[in-house]
C-alpha cells in the first residue's frame, strides 16, 4: 500500500540517518514511502492553549494536503506524529476550530485522513513476524533498551499508540530482529525536552540522565528512541554520565534497516566511533 | 359532570420558585367540572392532607389532582388521604410538576408555568374518567430466597428464618462466607474474621429453617410479590454431597495444584476439595478445568481415595424451581481489576499486592500461616507501603466513589503490621482520611499513636522495582516534598466494584443498576433495603462500598421487611392492571406474546346456538402476575385491552387537553 | 492570605481557565501529578501547588512559579491524573499570558549560534513556541 510520508524538518536536517533508515526499512518490507510534495514544520510541539489556532495550521496544511493526495500518512518523528495525530483528532471532534482552520487554510478537510507511526504499520499491518522472517543479518542478542519518552504515548487517549504505562511495541520489533529488548523502569519517563534549549538555569538535564543511567542500570548496550529530541538530550548525557555508563543512542530504524540488510555506513553505524561496542556486538558487515 | 379537585403545592420553593402557583390553581379553576382549586406550601404535610380531605368531604369531589412532585414519594400519601376522606384511592391523580417541570426549568418562570398548566389539565382530564378502583387480594407463599451467602446473606438468611419463615439460601461459590471468609481480622475491635464469622455459617448450615444451595445460580425469576417463581442451576460438583461425609480425603490425594483465587493468587489450592477448612457445606467439589481426569488424563486418584464412594464425575448440573413470596439479593462485590493502574505494576511485580491478598497473608488458616512475607523471596518486610485509593475517587480510569472501607481496613493493616514486625516501618498515603463510624477515628489515632504508622497526605504516581526493593514516588502533600521509599512490600487499597456480572442479575430480578453497576434501592435515604420491584430487597455491598457493621444492619432491615410481608396471609395486590373487553377480543393472542409476565392466558368461551356448541377463543389477564406495564395494551388490534386508570380514552383525553392548552397559550 | 469572593473567581482565573479549557475547581489536590513529574525536583513549586494558587485566587503566585515554565508538557500527570485533569494545559495557558505579556523567559538572540549547528531543529521549534512566542 502507498503512503504519504512526512519525514519532518529534523530528519531532513540534523537526523539525515533516521530518514534513511526509515526509507530502506519500509522499502525492504513493501511499505510504499512517497513524500509528500510539499510541507511544513508541524510546529514540534501541539499548541494547549485553545485559542492558539494559528499555531495548528501548519498541521492542518499536512493533514489535508494528503486526504486530497488520497493518501495516509506515515511519519516516524515522535514529535510529529504527536502534533499531527492530535491535531487531527481535534479537527475531527471540534467543529469551530475546524471551522476556523478550513476557512484560514482555505482547503475543506474535517479530519477523514489518518496519521501512522512505521513501527504501527509494523505491528498492525505488516506484522512483526513477517519483518522478522524479512531480517538478513541477526542482531547477536545487542542489549538494547527502547526508549518512548513522552511524545509517543501521551496523552494515551488521543495517541492510542501503545499501552502509555507498559508499552510493548519496541521490545516486540527490537526481539522480532533479533534483539534483546532490556527492560527499564524509566522507558517512559521525559527526556527534559525543550529545557536545557532554553538554559532557563544553569542547571543540567537531570531527567535525561536519570533515563541514562536506568537504562544502563539494566544492562543495555544501546538505546533506541523515535525522538530527534530524545536523542539529543541523551546524547548531550555525556558531559555528565561516566563513559561507562553512557550508551549509544540510535534510531530505533536504524537497527531495522541494518537488521534488513542496508550496510552499516547508510545506516549511520559508526564502527569507529560511538557505535563502536554496538558495531563489535553485531559484526558489522556480515550478511547472511 | 364529575366534581373535581384540584391542590397545587409549593413545595417549599421548589415549585413554587420557579411555577406562579397561585396563576397554576386560577387557571385550573376555570376548567369545567373543576369546583375546587387551591394552592399550599407543603401538601404532603398534615395540614395540607387536612385541606384535601375538607375539600373532599364538603364538596362531594368525585376526583382530585394533586400537582406536586413525582408520584414515587407522595402518591401513596395522597392516595391514603383521600381515602381517609372517603374517596377512592384510584380517583386521586399526581401531576408532576417538581421533577418534570420546575426543576428542569428554573430560568424561565412564564414558561414553567405555562407547562405546569398544561400538566395539570391534562391529569384533570385523566382523573375526571377514571373509575373507583378495588384492590385484588392473593395469597402469599410464605418462603423467602437470600442469594449471595456473605455474611449480609447469611444474616437476612437467619434473621428470616428467626422470625420463623422457610429460607432458601442460594450461593455461587460451593461455600457460604463470602468475602468475610478471607479477612483475617476486623475493624476496629480487631476481632478475628473467623472467630466470628464461622459460628454463624455453622448456624446457618444448621437451622432447620434454612435450605442452603451452595454452588447455585439463579437464571430466571417470574411471578410478583408474594409470589416468584425461580429457577435455580444447580451448577455440578461431580461429588454426590449426599454421600459425602467431608472427610477431604479426596482433597489430600489429588495430584493437581492451582493456583487459589480465594488466596489471591498468594497461595494454591487441589483440583478438588475446599477454599477453606471451615466451609459450609463441609463439602468437596471439583474444579474441572484443573481436573486431570476431567481434562482427559488417566487419574482416579480421588475416585479411589473416596470411602463412601461419591465422587461422581458424570454428574450434570440441575435445574430446581423454588417459589417465594420475597427476595433478598446479597451479592456482595469485587475488586478493581489488576490492570487498571498500569502505573502500579500490579499484577506484574510480585511484591505488589492488593489488601485481599495481605488479608490473606495475615489470616492464620491462609498461605503464610499469618506471617506477613514478601511473595517474591519469603523474606519479612520491614519497610511496608500501603498506597489507599487505588482506583477510587478515579472517575478517569477506576471508579467516581469513594470505595468507604479502605481507610480503616488500610489503618488496621497498619497496625496488624506493626503487632507483626514491630521494628517495621508503614507508611501510608492517602487523600483524606473518613472514619465516620463508632470507634473508627480512635482506631486511626491509634494507628498513628502507637502503632507507629506514617500518614502521607497524597498519592503514589509510580512504582517499579529497583534492585530488590520496590520504589515508590509519591507526594506528601502536607510538605510539598515529593517522596520516594524503598520499600519491601506495596499494599494497593484497589477499589471496591460491583461484582462483574450485577448488571445481568440486575436484569434477572428486574432491578435498576447504578451507573456503575451497583444494585440501586428504591429510596436512597428513607427505603434503602426494598426496590423499585415489590418483594425484592436488597442489602449490603451489593447497593455500594460497605463495611461489615453496615452490611450486617442493612441485613437484618431487609430481613425485617421480608417478616412483614410473610406475616400476612393475603396481599392486597395493585388494581392498575390490564383488562380484557372479552366481546371485543379476536383471540389473536398478540398480547399474550407481549406480555413480559406471562400474565395473560387463552381460554374458550362456550355458549350454544341452537343445538350445538360454538366455542370462541378470547384471553384472561392472571391479576396476580400482571404488573401493569401495558405492553398487551398496544399490542392489541381489536382495541380490547385495556389498562384500569390508564385507558385509551383517558390517554387520548390528556393528549387533546395538552394540545388544547399549547394552542390557546401561543 | 486574605480570602475573598472576588479575589477567588478573578477575570484572570477565569481566563487560565477559558484559555486552558480546564475547569480549576475540578482538582482535588491529591499530588499525584507532582509524585509523577520528571521534573518536579526544577520546578520550585510542585504542580499540584500551582493549582492551589489558582484555587485560591493568587494568580501572581501561580505567575511567579518556576514550574510554568520548566513544565515540558510530557502529560505524565494528565495520563495518571484520577479526575483527568489536564495539568499540562493549565501551565500552557500560564505561559501564554506570560509570553502575551511580553515576559519571555528566552531572548532567540540570546542562545549560542552552536546550538542552531547542534540541536535538532525540533528542539529549536518547541524552544521558541515554548518560550519565546
Amino acid at each position: 500500500m502507498k503512503y504519504g510520508y512526512y519525514p519532518g524538518c529534523t530528519l531532513h536536517q540534523q537526523a539525515e540517518e533516521f530518514d534513511v533508515t526509515t526509507r530502506e526499512s519500509a522499502r525492504a518490507l513493501g511499505i510504499e514511502l512517497e513524500e509528500l510534495d510539499s510541507w511544513q514544520c508541524c510546529g514540534a510541539v501541539f499548541p494547549l492553549a485553545t485559542d492558539a489556532v494559528i499555531n495548528l495550521a501548519a498541521p492542518f496544511r499536512a493533514l489535508a494536503a494528503a486526504y486530497e493526495a488520497g493518501v495516509e500518512l506515515v511519519t516516524v518523528c515522535a514529535g510529529c506524529l504527536n502534533v499531527l495525530r492530535r491535531t487531527n483528532n481535534l479537527v475531527q471532534n471540534d467543529d469551530e476550530t475546524r471551522d476556523k482552520l478550513v476557512d484560514f487554510v482555505e482547503e475543506d478537510y474535517a479530519g477523514e485522513g489518518r496519521v501512522h507511526h512505521l513501527l504501527e504499520l509494523l505491528r498492525d499491518e505488516v506484522g512483526f513476524e513477517s519483518v522478522s522472517e524479512r531480517t538478513k543479518r541477526d542482531l547477536n542478542g545487542l542489549r538494547i533498551a527502547p526508549y518512548y519518552g513522552c511524545l509517543l504515548l501521551r496523552p494515551p487517549d488521543e495517541m492510542e499508540f501503545d499501552d502509555a504505562e507498559d508499552p510493548q511495541i519496541l521490545e516486540n520489533m527490537l526481539a522480532g530482529i533479533g534483539a534483546h529488548p532490556v527492560s527499564y523502569p524509566l522507558r517512559m519517563d521525559c527526556c527534559g525536552a525543550y529545557l536545557p534549549i532554553g538554559e532557563l538555569e544553569e542547571r543540567r538535564n537531570r531527567a535525561a540522565v536519570a533515563v541514562m543511567r536506568s537504562a544502563s542500570a539494566a544492562g543495555a548496550e544501546a538505546i533506541v528512541t523515535s525522538c530527534p529530541l530524545c536523542a539529543h538530550n541523551l546524547e548531550q548525557c555525556a558531559q555528565d554520565v561516566p563513559g561507562a555508563e553512557m550508551l549509544p543512542v540510535l534510531y530505533f530504524s536504524q537497527v531495522l534497516a541494518y537488521a534488513l540488510g542496508l550496510d552499516a555506513d547508510s545506516c549511520g553505524l559508526e564502527p569507529d566511533g560511538l557505535h563502536a561496542g554496538v558495531c563489535e556486538k553485531i559484526g558489522i558487515g556480515e550478511v547472511k | 359532570m364529575r366534581k373535581i379537585g384540584v391542590f397545587v403545592c409549593h413545595c417549599g420553593l421548589n415549585i413554587a420558585g420557579t411555577v406562579d402557583v397561585k396563576r397554576v390553581a386560577e387557571r385550573c379553576a376555570e376548567i369545567p367540572g373543576v369546583v375546587h382549586s387551591e394552592d399550599y406550601s407543603y401538601m404532603c404535610s398534615d395540614p395540607g392532607q387536612n385541606l384535601i380531605a375538607e375539600a373532599i368531604e364538603e364538596k362531594d369531589l368525585e376526583g382530585i389532582v394533586v400537582a406536586a412532585c413525582s408520584p414515587t414519594m407522595h402518591e401513596p400519601t395522597f392516595r391514603a388521604a383521600a381515602e381517609a376522606a372517603g374517596l377512592n384511592p384510584y380517583q386521586v391523580q399526581m401531576a408532576n410538576i417538581r421533577e418534570q417541570c420546575s426543576w428542569v426549568h428554573p430560568d424561565d418562570e412564564e414558561e414553567a408555568t405555562r407547562k405546569a398548566e398544561g400538566i395539570v389539565g391534562a391529569a384533570v382530564e385523566k382523573v375526571r374518567r377514571d373509575e373507583p378502583l378495588v384492590p385484588h387480594e392473593i395469597p402469599i407463599t410464605k418462603k423467602a430466597m437470600v442469594v449471595g451467602g456473605g455474611i449480609t446473606g447469611m444474616q437476612a438468611a437467619l434473621d428470616i428464618a428467626d422470625a420463623g419463615y422457610p429460607v432458601i439460601l442460594v450461593e455461587r461459590e460451593a461455600t457460604i462466607g463470602g468475602r468475610m471468609a478471607q479477612l483475617s481480622e476486623t475493624f476496629p475491635t480487631l476481632d478475628c474474621a473467623s472467630c466470628i464469622l464461622t459460628p454463624k455459617m455453622a448456624e446457618v448450615g444448621r437451622h432447620p429453617l434454612i435450605e442452603l444451595m451452595a454452588y447455585s445460580e439463579v437464571e430466571e425469576v417470574s411471578g410478583s410479590v408474594g409470589n416468584f417463581r425461580v429457577r435455580v442451576r444447580q451448577k455440578p460438583t461431580y461429588v454426590d454431597w449426599d454421600a459425602c461425609m467431608g472427610c477431604m480425603q479426596c482433597q489430600q490425594q489429588c495430584p493437581s495444584e492451582v493456583e487459589s483465587e480465594f488466596e489471591r493468587g498468594l497461595g494454591t489450592k487441589k483440583a478438588i476439595g475446599v477454599d477453606f477448612p471451615q466451609a459450609i457445606p463441609n463439602r468437596p467439589k471439583i474444579d474441572p478445568e484443573h481436573c486431570a481426569h476431567l481434562r482427559g488424563d488417566f487419574c482416579w486418584l480421588c475416585s479411589r481415595s473416596c470411602p463412601v464412594d461419591a465422587i461422581d464425575y458424570e454428574q450434570e448440573e440441575r435445574i430446581v424451581e423454588e417459589e417465594v413470596g420475597a427476595i433478598v439479593l446479597s451479592t456482595g462485590y469485587d475488586m478493581l481489576p489488576q490492570e487498571v493502574l498500569g502505573e502500579y505494576g500490579y499484577g506484574k511485580y510480585p511484591d505488589v499486592i492488593d489488601s485481599m491478598a495481605f488479608e490473606r497473608m495475615k489470616s492464620s488458616s491462609g498461605p503464610t500461616g499469618g506471617e506477613i512475607r514478601r511473595p517474591s523471596d519469603g523474606e519479612i518486610p520491614k519497610e511496608v507501603v500501603f498506597i489507599q485509593c487505588a482506583g477510587s475517587r478515579d472517575p478517569d480510569k477506576g471508579q467516581s466513589y469513594c470505595s468507604k472501607i479502605c481507610c480503616m481496613y488500610t489503618a488496621k493493616h497498619a497496625t496488624l503490621y506493626h503487632h507483626s514486625v514491630p521494628d517495621g516501618q508503614a507508611y501510608i498515603f492517602y487523600t483524606d482520611v473518613r472514619a465516620g463510624g463508632k470507634g473508627y477515628e480512635e482506631f486511626v489515632q491509634r494507628t498513628v499513636e502507637e502503632d507507629n504508622a506514617l500518614y502521607l497526605r497524597g498519592r503514589v504516581s509510580r512504582v517499579y522495582p529497583e534492585g530488590d526493593k520496590i520504589l515508590v514516588k509519591g507526594v506528601d502533600t502536607l510538605s510539598d516534598e515529593n517522596v520516594e521509599i524503598h520499600a519491601d512490600l506495596v499494599v494497593l487499597a484497589t477499589a471496591v466494584t460491583p461484582r462483574t456480572d450485577a448488571r445481568e442479575m440486575a436484569r434477572i430480578f428486574n432491578v435498576g443498576t447504578d451507573e456503575h453497576g451497583f444494585l440501586n434501592e428504591a429510596h436512597i435515604k428513607l427505603r434503602p433495603v426494598e426496590t423499585t420491584t415489590p418483594g425484592v430487597y436488597v442489602a449490603g455491598a451489593v447497593r455500594g462500598p460497605r463495611d461489615i457493621s453496615d452490611a450486617a444492619a442493612e441485613a437484618s432491615g431487609a430481613a425485617s421487611k421480608v417478616a412483614m410481608l410473610l406475616s400476612r396471609e393475603e396481599m392486597e395486590t395493585d388494581p392498575l392492571i390490564a383488562e380484557v373487553d372479552e366481546g371485543d377480543c379476536s383471540g389473536c393472542l398478540w398480547c399474550v406474546a407481549a406480555c413480559p409476565f406471562d400474565a395473560i392466558e387463552e381460554k374458550y368461551l362456550t355458549r350454544r346456538v341452537g343445538d350445538r356448541e360454538v366455542s370462541r377463543r378470547v384471553v384472561e389477564v392472571n391479576v396476580g402476575v400482571c404488573q401493569g406495564c401495558g405492553a398487551c395494551t398496544v399490542a392489541c388490534r381489536d382495541g380490547a385491552m385495556n389498562l384500569k386508570g390508564y385507558k385509551d380514552e383517558q390517554i387520548l383525553a390528556e393528549v387533546e387537553s395538552i394540545c388544547l392548552i399549547a394552542g390557546s397559550q401561543q | 492570605m486574605k480570602l475573598t469572593r472576588h479575589g477567588l473567581h478573578s477575570e484572570m482565573i477565569e481566563k487560565i481557565e477559558r484559555i486552558s479549557g480546564e475547569e480549576i475547581s475540578k482538582c482535588y489536590q491529591c499530588g499525584k501529578c507532582s509524585a509523577g513529574c520528571p521534573v518536579a525536583q526544577e520546578m520550585g513549586t510542585l504542580p499540584h501547588r500551582v493549582v492551589r494558587h489558582l484555587q485560591l485566587g493568587q494568580d501572581e503566585r501561580a505567575f511567579e512559579a518556576e514550574a510554568v515554565w520548566f513544565c515540558t508538557s510530557c502529560h505524565t500527570c494528565e495520563s495518571r491524573c484520577p479526575k483527568g485533569f489536564d495539568l499540562s494545559r493549565v501551565m500552557e495557558a500560564l505561559r501564554a499570558v506570560l509570553l502575551r505579556r511580553g515576559e519571555a523567559p528566552v531572548r532567540p538572540e540570546d542562545l549560542p549560534a552552536e546550538l542552531f549547528a547542534a540541536a535538532p531543529q525540533q528542539a529549536i521549534v518547541s524552544c521558541y513556541r515554548k518560550y519565546v512566542s
